[in-house]
């Protein structure tokens, strides 16, 4: 620690030089952050997705319904903690085109499947008790500055004939980082009481919480043999595969991220190697003569290394903590994307690539400085 | 201003640092909007002004939309549609999806659309052309597959047999459509769809080709005032330009926000590379002013140069994300409608100049600082340096 001030120091020297790297590589990792940000938010979730957790669909498509029929045999089946249908209702607010998330659920079951989605004891028990009681996301109520005790109207083109149909929001729930809080549940019972006869019976997909995780397979086959040849054959996956699927119906939004994350580290690393390979080129001779003072060759490298290190942690560390602020203020597309945080893991792998920059970028002027000999390089200059 | 560019190979290190940190803002800018643009195009060159759609009041897709037989059949009465002999062009459509395997991922499955349509189906859409096979005969598991749906998904060529839970479907043709978003679709009998999905005579909408361009006022008027339709009427172009609307402005949104905090990036970069330059030429420079040349020459000598890298930086970004993406063939989900559309990634001229003049503001902007310095350098004193 007693040679900071001689890193600080040289790390100065030119301060215009110093500052722009730094700035460099600082726009480098905030594009990081964003960048991986993007990477969560098209991932929908599917970290927190629950491999305990199957989800039981039509099996020619997500779109046609299952019979609700199917409920009693699959909570009959052994392994099967609880199973509970959900439905897509398509409600628009304010107008047709805003559609939000709206899914018809039962309550009970399905605050005790999904426990990531955090409602106060008193707002649960107040949505069994209103039929037309419905919970909404923090961050959905937050963008219509809804509130507990407000009347909602939602139209639906899929569900006739009521229209509009009308919910009153008996709780607001919360949840972890890359929970989706923009989401409205309301009582499958309300739904059901009031759609057309021809429509009634009938359910969206099965979601079912299973005791061992490892027979995930094993019991999706099971359901996939029972009701096949039925008029509605069921497809299994687990929870996290189907929305994995769904994600890659999207794109490869990975691989497109993680190309550009790329590309702009490259870009950024090249500068700060450019210039750690210049302040050590201007440099000869101060190093010969430090060598000349009694430093050994190790210390030399050290301190090269850590003049490039300091330069990208510093950089680096402050891009990454802007793109964390950046995200604390919310998705910039206005509800478009519905997870918007920047994971941990991204933040450590940020952090490793700091440092694997630092050391690429100063390796070779380091070595080249270790390696200087004293009489050469006082005479070149 | 010559000589200025003529010594630049002997700063190759820190010019090359350059060109490559702004031919990689080019590449990433250029390449992110060619997804949108290619997006943007085929759901914008889809559908045609002279033909209309009619969904249920208050729908915006298709896939929500959903009419009952008796209201088709009003819709069909209406005026303002062109008619054949008796019979009006106007088909009755069930749009739903299936699940098909991408050939790109084919162990997931995506939601590939299926149409239901009516005779006038085909003979109101000129676009649609057979390219192989043949035709499908209506009252049949017959279907044809778009040009790019065949591309896409697994299975789709004339002969195979498309399995979805206990349905089976013969792929007997493959149609083209201009381009449009109709070539991702699978067309069939309506009333063959309208079983094997349990929506016994219901349809999701009506396309109608209207009389002249002009008649949409008379058939949409028509429409509105009959008590027995109760409908939302689109001109079918409107209708797919709008479908792009929401997938567009995401893309959009974050390829300017990437390419701008890029672009901020790279003009550091720049200026880091001009200073460099003035810094090594320092005694140079100030021999070029000591023997008469005036700070403007100087000034701009610098910034000539840090423009050159700029262009270089520029077209390389450009011809690169042209030759490694333009006409990449993908299919994305449309966030509206659930299902997927294939579209190719376009570079257009446009992109690629937008490409360069941003490349061009980067050299100019980060060429500017180190050029003023370069400008302002005490001669005596330079000369003495170093």
């Amino acid at each position: 620690m007693k040679f900071f001030p001689l890193i600080w120091t040289n790390v100065w020297r030119r301060k215009i030089r110093t500052t722009f790297t730094l700035l460099s590589i600082f726009i480098a990792f905030l594009l990081f952050g964003i960048v991986m940000t993007i990477r969560a938010a098209f991932s929908l979730g599917v970290e927190i997705a629950g491999i305990d957790r199957l989800v039981l669909i039509n099996k020619v498509t997500l779109i046609l319904p299952l019979p609700i029929s199917y409920q009693h045999q699959i909570q009959q089946t052994p392994g099967v903690q609880v199973a509970t249908h959900q439905t897509w209702f398509n409600g628009a607010y304010q107008q047709p085109t805003n559609v939000l998330t709206t899914i018809a659920v039962e309550p009970t079951p399905f605050l005790t499947i999904y426990p990531e989605f955090v409602l106060p004891a008193e707002q649960a028990a107040a949505w069994l008790t209103d039929r037309q009681g419905a919970i909404v996301g923090k961050d959905l109520a937050a963008r219509y500055h809804w509130k507990i005790g407000d009347r909602i109207p939602l139209m639906s083109a899929i569900w006739e004939p009521k229209n509009p149909w009308e919910f009153n929001i008996v709780g607001i729930y919360d949840g972890g980082r890359s929970v989706d809080k923009t989401q409205f549940f309301f009582r499958y019972d309300y739904l059901e009481e009031n759609r057309a006869d021809r429509l009634k019976g009938n359910v969206g997909w099965y979601v079912l919480k299973i005791d061992d995780p490892s027979k995930a397979v094993e019991l999706g086959t099971t359901f996939d043999t029972l009701f096949a040849n039925s008029s509605a054959e069921t497809k299994t996956t687990t929870e996290k595969g189907f929305i994995e699927g769904f994600a890659k119906q999207i794109g490869d939004i990975g691989s497109i991220t993680i190309a550009i994350a790329s590309t702009v580290l490259f870009m950024f690393g090249m500068v700060a190697a450019n210039t750690m390979m210049q302040s050590v080129r201007e440099r000869t001779n101060e190093l010969a003569v430090l060598k000349t003072l009694g430093f050994t060759d190790t210390r030399i490298l050290a301190l090269v290394l850590s003049e490039s290190l300091f330069i990208t942690l510093v950089g680096g560390g402050l891009g990454l903590a802007l793109a964390w602020l950046f995200v604390q203020r919310g998705d910039p597309t206005g509800g478009l994307l519905t997870i918007f945080e920047l994971p941990p893991r991204d933040i450590v792998t940020g952090i490793v690539l700091m440092l694997l920059m630092g050391l690429l970028a100063g390796i070779t002027p380091a070595l080249g400085a270790m390696r200087l000999r004293i009489t050469d390089a006082l005479r070149r200059s | 201003m010559l000589l200025n560019l003529r010594t630049v190979p002997s700063r190759l290190g820190s010019s090359a640092v350059a060109i490559i940190g702004i031919a990689g803002v080019v590449v990433v800018f250029v390449s992110v909007l060619s997804i949108s643009a290619g997006f943007s195009a085929a759901m914008g060159g889809s559908g045609s002004r002279g033909r209309a759609l009619v969904l249920r009041a208050g729908s915006d897709t298709e896939m929500t939309s959903g009419l009952e037989g008796e209201e088709t059949r009003v819709i069909k009465e209406a005026p303002g549609i062109r008619r054949d002999g008796g019979t009006a062009l106007a088909s009755a459509e069930l749009y739903v999806i299936v699940d098909l395997p991408k050939k790109s991922s084919p162990d997931l499955p995506a939601n590939v659309p299926l149409r239901g349509i009516e005779p006038a189906g085909v003979q109101a859409r000129d676009e649609v052309s057979i390219i192989e096979g043949r035709m499908f005969r209506f009252s049949t598991n017959e279907v044809i597959v778009g040009k790019a749906a065949n591309q896409q998904f697994v299975g789709l060529n004339v002969g195979d047999t498309i399995v979805s839970g206990q349905n089976r479907w013969s792929v007997v043709g493959i149609f083209e459509a201009d381009g449009g978003v109709a070539e991702t679709e699978i067309w069939c009998d309506v009333h063959t769809l309208q079983g094997v999905y349990r929506r016994p005579n219901s349809f999701s909408l009506v396309m109608a080709k209207l009389d002249t361009n002009d008649s949409f006022d008379t058939f949409s008027a028509w429409l509105m005032k009959n008590p027995q339709v109760h409908a939302t009427i689109r001109r079918e172009n409107e209708y797919y330009r709008s479908q792009s609307e929401i997938m567009t402005r995401l893309i959009d949104t974050l390829g300017f926000g990437i390419a701008t905090l890029m672009g901020i990036g790279a003009v550091f970069g720049a200026i880091l590379t001009m200073y460099t330059a003035v810094a090594s030429r320092t005694r140079e420079i100030a021999t070029l002013r000591a023997i008469g040349f005036n700070t403007a020459s100087v000034l701009l000598s610098v910034l000539a140069e840090s423009v050159v890298l700029g262009a270089i930086g520029g077209l390389i970004g450009g011809a690169g994300a042209y030759l490694a993406f333009n006409g990449h063939q993908t299919s994305t989900m449309n966030f509206q409608t659930f299902s997927q559309v294939a579209f190719a990634f376009r570079v257009t001229p446009r992109l690629f100049a937008t490409g360069l003049f941003y490349a061009l503001s980067i050299g100019l902007i980060g060429g500017l600082l180190p050029a003023l310095r370069a400008a302002r350098l005490p001669i005596s004193s330079a000369l003495r340096e170093l």
